[in-house]
């Protein structure tokens, strides 16, 4: 199901995203319990304090705090000297202590930004906040509707995990916008190695904001938070859909409630989530069993300088100090461990531009059909480093070169050995391919007087006879230009 | 200035205290007895002065990220008044 | 003969001797229990298999030093019902635990078990924590050794009620606005409150998270000392837990305080006081002139505000700290078929009233449009009751004080949750400057008895220890016993 396309419903549109990553630690963020929780039986990845048991007490887990200050600076955010945790008090089976340790009014950072592209246009969001909080308990509902369900049941598991709270200013102007920004947040996050980018399993979990006003109104429209939207594109559909329903309500003189919509794929529709909006009074208040933290400059800079090149800088790099075009640069850099393979191909003497070519072609299709990239194959950067070295010295044609790489992707081998062992050498010696290039403008004179007419494509066909006689090992554009002089003459 | 009967009410149910009429004015009067009493705060002289969310000079206690033991599912469950064996167990949510 | 009665101290240099073994000690202690608790009730339940395995260990201790015998090696103590004791029944005086069996035991009480101690059972307490009397048991008041008829004080009264009956030694109970030391003022023990944060609060159900303590009862300063240092350090498990290491308490216990100044602050000696009260502690405050301390009086013009700042603060904490009391995965559960019916009964039936007067109160206190108002300024409120103490220790080592305005009084004399709150007027304010505090008997009054309080700055545990020793060498209040703990 395609997009559907950006309707201009006379509005502004404003939209705010708030996303929740689950932060790639190894253990709980107030206890040691594994953070790989996924696989666990229910209720077997829990202890006294994730499963709020009387007597218990938080204890701050630091390498989560290290990846949120990370995350912060990636994201342009000032780090303040002090900052503490705070209780958020609700009442919720899978939320154990009948709170949640949160932060409120003195976050761990603020005041940041994203910059990113839609159709091409430099665009900035806003990043109001990021801050660190635990995650909750799952729950299964007896048959599949909530509101009918007579009984549910509770897992404890992912109590305790550490969340990661990204909250954007409203600045996104269209649904577009809104998922640009996701796209670009997670690949961030991604990079920096703090969250896994799984949208559709719920380690990273995105809300919208939306609201519409007149254009060139200052004061917000009534906001409508739009949960349960797992892929980008459900993002983009729920996003859409919502601006149409608002504009649908104003265009007929009605008012917006302001309430929680869920998207539903099965329906392509959001659908209100309470039936009566029980406001949720939360009493914040400072956590008694925490001391606040005071993250020093030292400290804060040291985490700023262990953050890898982040995409755009890096893309830009790639553009400037590789000449590739934008476009190759963006794709090189789009996943970290892409750009690095890369750049350990070049480091080991295969040319910018080949390396590229291979690594975004036949390279990327291999790794799809495997499910193993490069790094992790058999054949790995070095072996393919060997195998471009052969290409780029003409000892091997490009077509051999493809089929070698296609056979040894899985299992390795060492590619100069094998072209020797089978003779897979290329034939580039001209005098022997003139001999060859002789006897097939003898075999074909109907080719030969069709290019002579003017056919191009007859002289792939010549070229395809000789490769055919020379079991491919013939270097294409040698037999090219021979065929060419010959026939030309 | 003696506590309104619903906000009494609606503390009770932010609290999840199901108390019945009795108990509500009760507690109402009693409350009322001692927030009279706590009124004394407002005459206290605190401009400038810092909020003390806990004794002591403690920052930045933390612990090093590496897991440990968790308790076993039956040890989990063992206290729970309802489970299915694997989950805990509760009644209908009604949003 | 039955060694009920005796110092902690007096059994530990029997056990060494071989006089006795940590089995008759632990005989003792449970006959006496039989022969009393009918009528003071200040157990709730007794871990005698837990309590036969220790025995056992502190034979082994005894023998071998290389084992890690600690002070209390062999020694009968017991332990508050708030207190965390794997795979036994820990209710915090509530029906809404009555069956909880915690998987795993408070570190305080590890260390203990690691020393060697004997803990012969749970005493009985005020419902999580909160009263002065522990009237607010579900499980029964608990009876005054002095005379049965009247409160131990509270919260802690059963642990208060076992030392001062003869039944152990020493016990552990918890202070979060006096919970130890007025209980011991009542009860004529010593009860020691540490500095927050100088024992681990890991496994002790919580009351009010920046007040509570947990702390020792026992028939002398020494033995308390000893007590306190056999729990106390740092513990990765609780991050208020102080990180410096502890001081010995018994390095300079008998150091005296001749040269040493204290404040009597005038706040503490007002109208409130009953008269017998005010002429014990009058009396006391002499000797330790006569000791060669010089005695001054100072002032902490806050002290009124500490019930008010108390009252907001902790029942602000406690009413989000018992919210996971909603019979989802422990505890008592009245089953409804909604979650909310459930959350609402469970709640009713299994909390008792004080509770739910603090908790209500608390939730108000925090509540939207109130939170500046309540919770905010009294925080604010403490941070000035806390800077006078700072103050007065500029020009005194320690401050000596009545423990409770009144002796112990009648069950059921007191009906008005305020007047009961007055208890702890003198207590309060250590607890939210986080001090350490101590109470120790300084004589009678109406034949029941009075505590003297020694309060110092923070981290000075040591010298609270030092001034109370002082004074107890002295006297003889501390060879008193109740006449129940002989046959």
């Amino acid at each position: 199901m395609t997009a559907p396309a950006a309707v201009d419903t006379g509005y502004e549109v404003v939209i705010g995203l708030e996303v929740h990553a689950q932060l790639l630690t190894r253990s709980k963020m107030f206890c040691s319990c594994s953070a790989a929780y996924t696989t666990a039986p229910p209720n077997s990845n829990t202890c006294p304090v994730c499963l709020g048991l009387p007597g218990a007490l938080p204890v701050i887990n630091r390498q989560a705090v290290e990846m949120t200050v990370r995350t912060a600076l990636a994201l342009n955010c000032e780090i303040p000297p002090f900052t503490k945790f705070d209780r958020k008090n609700y009442f919720y089976p899978d939320l154990p202590k009948g709170y949640q340790i949160s932060q409120f009014d003195l976050p761990l950072s603020q005041d940041g930004h994203l910059e990113f592209d839609v159709d091409g246009v430099r665009t900035r969001c806003g990043i109001t906040r990021v801050h660190l909080e635990e995650d909750t308990g799952t729950m299964h509902h007896a048959g599949d509707v909530l509101q009918e369900a007579t009984s549910s049941l509770v897992d404890l598991n992912r109590c305790g995990v550490p969340l990661m709270e990204i909250v954007g200013e409203p600045d996104l102007r269209s649904a577009d916008a809104a998922r640009e920004y996701l796209v670009r947040l997670r690949q961030i996050l991604v990079y920096i190695g703090v969250n896994d980018g799984n949208l559709e399993e719920g380690s990273l979990r995105c809300d919208a904001n939306v609201s519409l006003r007149a254009r060139g109104a200052t004061e917000l429209g009534t906001k409508v938070e739009v949960k349960n939207m797992n892929s980008f594109r459900a993002v983009h559909h729920a996003i859409t859909f919502e601006i149409e329903r608002q504009a649908a309500v104003l265009d007929g003189g009605g008012t917006l409630v302001q309430e929680t919509r869920g998207w539903v794929e099965a329906r392509g529709a959001t659908v209100s989530q309470r039936s009566k909006e029980m406001a949720h009074d939360y009493r914040y208040f400072p956590e008694p069993d925490l001391p606040p933290l005071q993250l020093g400059r030292d400290l804060v800079e040291s985490i700023r300088a262990a953050i890898p090149e982040l995409p755009e800088a890096r893309a830009a790099r790639f553009s400037s100090q590789y000449g590739l075009s934008a476009y190759d640069a963006a794709v090189l850099t789009g996943v970290r461990a892409e750009a690095d393979t890369y750049e350990a191909l070049v480091g080991a003497g295969v040319s910018a531009k080949v390396a590229a070519n291979w690594q975004m072609g036949d390279v990327a299709a291999l790794a799809n059909e495997h499910h193993v990239a490069l790094a992790d194959s058999g054949l790995g950067v070095g072996g393919l480093a060997a195998l471009l070295a052969l290409v780029e010295s003409g000892a091997i044609n490009g077509s051999t070169a493809k089929e070698l790489l296609s056979e040894l992707y899985v299992v390795g081998g060492d590619p100069a050995a094998l072209v020797t062992e089978r003779g897979l050498g290329q034939v580039g010696d001209q005098a022997q391919l003139a001999a060859v290039v002789a006897e097939v403008i003898e075999a074909n004179p109907k080719a030969c007087a069709d290019f002579r007419g003017g056919r191009e494509a007859a002289l792939q066909s010549l070229v395809g006879q000789v490769m055919k006689a020379t079991r491919g090992r013939a270097d294409a554009r040698m037999v090219t230009t021979l065929l060419r002089e010959r026939l030309s003459g | 200035m003696p506590l309104d009967p619903v906000e009494v009410a609606h503390v009770a149910l932010l609290a999840r205290l199901g108390l019945d009429g009795e108990e509500r004015r009760h507690l109402g009067a009693d409350l009322d007895r001692i927030l009279d009493h706590v009124s004394a705060l407002q005459r206290a002289d605190i401009s400038d002065v810092p909020e003390t969310a806990q004794v002591g000079t403690l920052v930045n206690v933390w612990r090093e990220d590496v897991p440990a033991g968790s308790l076993s599912q039956e040890q989990a469950l063992a206290n729970a008044p309802d489970t299915d064996g694997e989950y805990f167990k509760v009644g209908a949510i009604q949003e | 003969m039955s060694s009920a009665g005796l110092t902690a101290a007096a059994m530990a240099a029997a056990l060494r001797r071989g006089e006795v073994t940590p089995q008759e000690l632990l005989a003792d202690a449970r006959a006496q229990v039989s022969r009393l608790d009918s009528s003071l009730n200040a157990f709730l339940a007794l871990t005698d298999d837990l309590a036969d395995r220790q025995a056992e260990r502190a034979t082994e201790m005894l023998r071998d030093d290389r084992l890690g015998a600690g002070p209390l090696c062999g020694i009968p103590v017991a332990l508050k019902d708030v207190l965390c004791v794997e795979g036994y029944p820990t209710t915090a005086g509530s029906r809404i635990l009555e069956n909880f069996r915690p998987p795993y035991t408070a570190t305080a009480v590890q260390r203990l078990l690691d020393g060697g101690a004997v803990p012969v059972g749970k005493t009985n307490c005020d419902e999580f924590a909160m009263g002065s009397s522990t009237e607010n048991s579900a499980y029964g008041p608990v009876g005054n050794p002095w005379d049965v008829e009247r409160v131990p004080g509270g919260s802690s009264g059963g642990s208060a009620a076992a030392v001062g009956a003869g039944m152990v030694p020493i016990s552990y109970g918890t202070d979060t606005g006096g919970s130890i030391r007025q209980p011991a003022s009542l009860c004529g023990v010593v009860g020691f409150k540490p500095t927050y944060g100088r024992v681990s609060r890991y496994g002790l159900i919580a009351f009010a998270s920046s007040l509570d303590q947990v702390g020792p009862f026992a028939h002398t300063v020494e033995d308390a000392a000893v007590a306190y240092a056999a729990v106390a350090g740092n513990d990765p498990r609780d991050s208020t837990s102080v990180i410096d290491a502890v001081e010995d308490p018994l390095s300079a216990l008998r150091d005296g305080v001749r040269g040493m100044r204290l404040g009597v602050p005038r706040e503490y000696m007002g109208d409130g006081l009953e008269a017998g009260v005010r002429e014990r502690v009058t009396e006391a405050i002499r000797v330790l002139e006569e000791l060669g301390a010089t005695v001054e009086e100072v002032s902490l013009p806050s002290t009124e505000l500490g019930l008010s700042t108390y009252y907001i603060i902790a029942p602000a904490e406690c009413s989000s700290n018992l919210a996971r009391y909603d019979g989802v995965r422990f505890g008592m559960r009245v089953e409804r078929p909604s979650l909310t019916e459930t959350y609402l009964r469970t709640r009713d039936q299994g909390f008792g009233n004080e509770v739910k007067r603090r908790v209500m109160l608390g939730t108000y206190a925090l509540s939207s449009g109130y939170y500046d108002a309540y919770y905010r300024r009294a925080q604010k409120v403490r941070t000035v009751i806390a800077r006078e103490f700072d103050t007065v220790f500029e020009t005194v080592d320690a401050l000596v004080c009545p423990t409770s305005p009144k002796v112990a009084f009648t069950t059921g004399a007191i009906q008005d949750p305020v007047e009961m709150y007055l208890n702890d007027a003198l207590t309060i304010p250590v607890n939210l400057a986080g001090l350490p505090g101590i109470s120790l008997p300084c004589g009678f009054s109406d034949e029941l008895p009075v505590g003297l309080q020694v309060i110092a700055p923070r981290l000075q545990d040591a010298r609270v220890f030092r001034v109370a020793a002082a004074y107890e060498a002295a006297t003889e209040w501390h060879r008193h016993r109740a006449p129940l703990v002989a046959a």
